[in-house]
């Protein structure tokens, strides 16, 4: 396609679903009452909730228009660094819809849940074999929650050896999550500033580490979408000292079936099934976060667990030193259902993935160092970070860039993260991408660069053809309208 | 954003290399965050400060303040007790973004060492380093 992808079309305006419909407007027919009416007690009635009245299809209609505002993987290349937006395969979908798994319920005595069980177990050992950290939990709901359930086994394990600890170290480079996690455990949070080489330097650490420092969390490779390759140094060091290295697998798509995580030194690590094993990001979840552990940290790991005895499946809740349970039953079913059917389907092939992963960062790096300025020049692994440097000059910014790739038809960035880098330009375009789409792609780039000198003001009033232009996004910060 | 050249950088507060400022004022020292601060940070949306008696050393952690890019730490240039805490930033946190040395003012700290505030950064030093 010669064309710019992103055009304009006819795009409807839709009010709130309280403002449509009409008073005892209803959706669907209740079936005819079969037991005989009687009177509610005074106590349980009251106002019902504020549902708007409304039909089947003013309901479709509203959805679909929303959704026709709407921007996805299934619709375009979505490049947002660290968040891996990889392709769904509609199989997954497919597998998550048999009757057996999509009805199952977690009530269920484990007798009729051989199969449910089955699986999880069955994962449990795929992503232990992957990451080289052999005893995993599924329970996480997300990958925040994989690193809360990572520090409270951090906290657990000091306790355990009778000299509990107050510090954690986190790089510069890592995941803005990690510090929050680590301080909901009450860690005290220290910075470790990486080396001018955009990676940890290891005396930086020796100097930092003590006994009153219960580990390290390490983003590998970091949000700089470098490899950490001081990192068996940096894990001895911590080691000596009695801490663990926790991993930050957020970024595994860059090293699946490459990087055994178990003999690089880490000792606890959370996946996150929405990113690296295809599994759907939705509206801000549900997600999946396991975490896997090398054997001794096993007695730690959250209840139940999934144990096999001969040829059945049991939940096994005897684990006294284990943190506890972290999510309600056995954490995301549904999500962990499709990871299986993504590692299943891929099989000896997921180590193409992070290949391709890391060749398609390192191409767009390459044709686009001469359009955007680079501030680490060097082989990248599933993301590359550019800076607006260049464009500053025509008072162009990053955002100005963001804005301006909708109008090519592109999800932006993530833009001014990692914080080490001033105005940075975070592109992860997964190894889902087609070398055309990569084209495409970086053809709107330097088209946006050449703009940055040719029109700055085009920039500025970007986007141009979106349903809505450019948001104010401070008043929205400084005064959220939260309600409908 | 601003060019070195267009920053305002007064002579009469002290600079750190974490960009915040302090300033004597009486029997007390205002802090804040530099020009180049909130010209880095963007549209600031939320300042969090911490409660009037609280006390901490030169270099600790005393608040975040927050934009539509970033959240940041904020770090003590100097040790001491917090006096006061500009209450108006709560509902006008563009005052740290319009005018960083004076409306914009986060708090104010009876100095535990006042002689820490001369080894502050002067205003040409504060340049120097960030023209790096």
């Amino acid at each position: 396609m010669k064309e710019k992808m992103g055009t304009t079309g006819l795009i409807f305006n839709e009010p709130l679903l309280w403002e449509k419909g009409s008073p005892g407007r209803k959706g669907l027919s209740l079936p005819r009452r079969d037991v005989d009416e009687t009177s509610l007690d005074e106590s349980l009635a009251g106002d019902g909730p504020d549902f708007p009245d409304l039909s089947e299809l003013d309901v479709v209609r509203h959805f679909t228009k929303l959704s026709q505002w709407n921007f996805g993987v299934d619709s375009g290349m979505y490049p947002l660094g660290s968040c891996t937006m990889k392709y769904n395969p509609k199989t997954n979908e497919r597998q998550a819809s048999i009757p057996g798994f999509a009805g199952a319920h977690p009530l269920l005595p484990e007798s009729l849940s051989q199969g449910a069980l089955a699986l999880m177990h069955d994962l449990q050992g795929y992503l232990g074999e992957i990451t080289g950290l052999p005893a995993v939990t599924l329970q996480p709901a997300a990958g925040s929650q994989g690193e809360l359930t990572g520090m409270l086994i951090f906290s657990a394990y000091h306790k355990n050896k009778g000299a509990p600890r107050t510090k954690v170290l986190i790089p510069d480079t890592a995941h803005g999550t990690n510090p929050a996690s680590a301080a909901l455990c009450g860690f005290k949070a220290v910075p470790v500033k990486s080396g001018p080489d955009g990676v940890l330097l290891p005396e930086t650490v020796a100097e930092l580490m003590d006994e009153d420092t219960a580990g390290i969390m390490i983003t590998n490779p970091n949000t700089l979408g470098l490899f950490e390759h001081n990192i068996r140094k940096v894990a001895a060091i911590v080691h000596e000292k009695g801490g663990l290295v926790y991993g930050d697998g957020a970024n595994m798509n860059a090293v699946m079936g490459i990087v055994n995580i178990g003999d690089i030194g880490v000792d606890v690590l959370h996946l996150n099934l929405h990113k690296t094993f295809s599994t759907p990001h939705g509206g801000g979840g549900p997600g999946a976060g396991p975490v896997c552990v090398t054997p001794e940290l096993e007695p730690f790991l959250p209840v139940p667990r999934v144990v096999k005895d001969g040829d059945t499946y049991r939940l096994d809740e005897n684990c006294p030193l284990s943190v506890g349970k972290v999510h309600a039953f056995f954490g995301n079913f549904g999500i962990l259902l499709r990871a299986y059917s993504y590692i299943l389907s891929l099989g000896k092939h997921l180590k193409e993935v992070s290949q391709y992963a890391v060749l398609n960062a390192n191409y767009i790096k390459e044709k686009l160092k001469g359009h955007y300025h680079l501030p680490y020049d060097r082989p990248c692994m599933h993301e590359c970070v550019f800076t607006d440097k260049r464009q500053q000059e025509h008072h162009v910014a990053t955002l100005d860039i963001a804005k301006r790739l909708m109008d090519h038809g592109f999800h932006p960035p993530t833009i001014y993260f990692p914080l080490v880098v001033s105005g940075a330009i975070m592109i992860e375009p997964t190894e889902s991408e087609s070398k055309e789409t990569l084209d495409q792609f970086i053809d709107a780039m330097k088209q946006i660069a050449q703009e940055a000198v040719d029109c700055p003001d085009c920039l500025h009033e970007s986007p141009q053809f979106p349903k809505v232009r450019r948001l104010d996004e401070t008043a929205a910060a400084r005064n959220p309208c939260l309600r409908g | 954003m601003k060019a070195i050249s267009e920053l305002k950088l007064p002579e009469d507060v002290r600079y750190t290399d974490d960009h915040e400022w302090a300033k004597k004022n009486g029997n007390v020292v205002r802090i804040g965050i530099s020009d180049y601060a909130q010209d880095q940070l963007g549209d600031i949306v939320f300042v969090e400060l911490p409660e009037v008696g609280s006390t901490f050393d030169k270099g600790e952690e005393f608040g975040t303040v927050e934009s539509v890019k970033a959240v940041s730490e904020l770090y003590m240039p100097i040790g001491g007790e917090v006096t006061a805490i500009n209450e108006a930033l709560a509902d006008e946190p563009e005052r740290v973004n319009s005018d960083p040395y004076d409306s914009g003012w986060m708090m104010e700290i009876k100095a535990s060492d006042p002689a820490e505030l001369e080894a502050l950064k002067s205003k040409a030093d504060y340049l120097e380093m960030l023209k790096g």
